[in-house]
């Protein structure tokens, strides 16, 4: 593991409950979506907090599919998985809610499973061996092309 | 038949889920290293690849599907069942998916932590 593919999982774990905090705040200013009046959701994109949720969990995707080319998902899943802590130490420390014994306990066992699954390797299946190669198809696309110049 | 409901839409939530998951992955793995193709191929390859891997675009489906289920359920339960619920069961379906279809070595270490932070998320929630 390198520092950036850490980088790249502290981003998949931070993009999205900020993504989903900023949808959240921007989707309460905007009110309630009644069924019948579906186009609101469109003018509810319009609120700079949700836009700039939908660019965070945007960010999260890319980046959840990049750590998902080069590591288990049963690794990616538990190690990112410290996101919902996040959440809910910014209620704790920020936003002053109270968290109940029970949360607390809920937030060590977070803790200790991402412990456990970070000690072993990202990935336990052979890489494909070909897939940062040139494709069949666009190798033989590429010897055509190079063949009618000579 | 609300809890009926409700249920039903968390056991079809964490199915969309966990086989979103499963082909997202393998959809990644097909493509290979981003880091890598980034570095020697540049971007357009990546996005040519990842966006015509029929893997990624089922994947999508399943993961559209799980959204939509999500709002079916809260409409009839309460987001205090249904967002631990639907994500404790992901994890642990992912589990066994990954062992299943992606040949995943899942040894002790990742059973426990599947099942700590399973049950972390339900109480974090709850």
């Amino acid at each position: 593991m390198t520092f950036r593919k850490y980088l790249v999982l502290a981003g998949v774990t931070v993009f999205a409950p900020a993504g989903d905090s900023m949808l959240s705040y921007g989707m309460k200013q905007v009110g309630r979506v009644p069924l019948n009046h579906l186009q609101s959701v469109v003018s509810a994109v319009l609120n700079p907090w949700v836009a700039a949720g939908i660019l965070l969990l945007l960010l999260f995707v890319i980046f959840n599919m990049t750590a998902l080319s080069w590591a288990d998902l049963t690794y990616v899943l538990p190690a990112t998985s410290l996101g919902y802590v996040l959440v809910a130490l910014i209620a704790r420390f920020a936003l002053h809610e109270h968290i109940t014994p029970l949360r607390w306990f809920g937030i060590a066992l977070i803790a200790c499973g991402v412990g456990f699954v970070a000690g072993g390797p990202a990935l336990t299946v052979p890489a494909c061996p070909d897939a940062t190669a040139e494709p069949v198809e666009e190798a033989v696309a590429v010897g055509a092309s190079t063949g009618a110049e000579s | 038949m609300k809890h009926l409901y409700t249920w039903s839409a968390i056991l079809v939530i964490a199915f969309g889920a966990v086989v979103g998951d499963v082909l997202l992955a393998r959809a990644m793995k097909q493509v290979g290293d981003v880091g890598v193709l980034l570095r020697q191929r540049g971007p357009w390859i990546v996005v040519r690849r990842t966006a015509g891997n029929p893997n990624f675009l089922l994947g999508i489906v399943a993961m559209a599907g799980a959204f939509f289920s999500l709002l079916f359920a809260l409409s009839w339960g309460p987001l205090s069942v249904v967002a631990p619920a639907s994500a404790s069961l992901t994890f642990i379906g992912n589990a066994f998916a990954a062992k299943i279809f992606l040949h995943e070595k899942v040894d002790r270490r990742r059973w426990i932590a599947a099942v700590l932070v399973a049950a972390g998320v339900a109480l974090l929630a709850g």
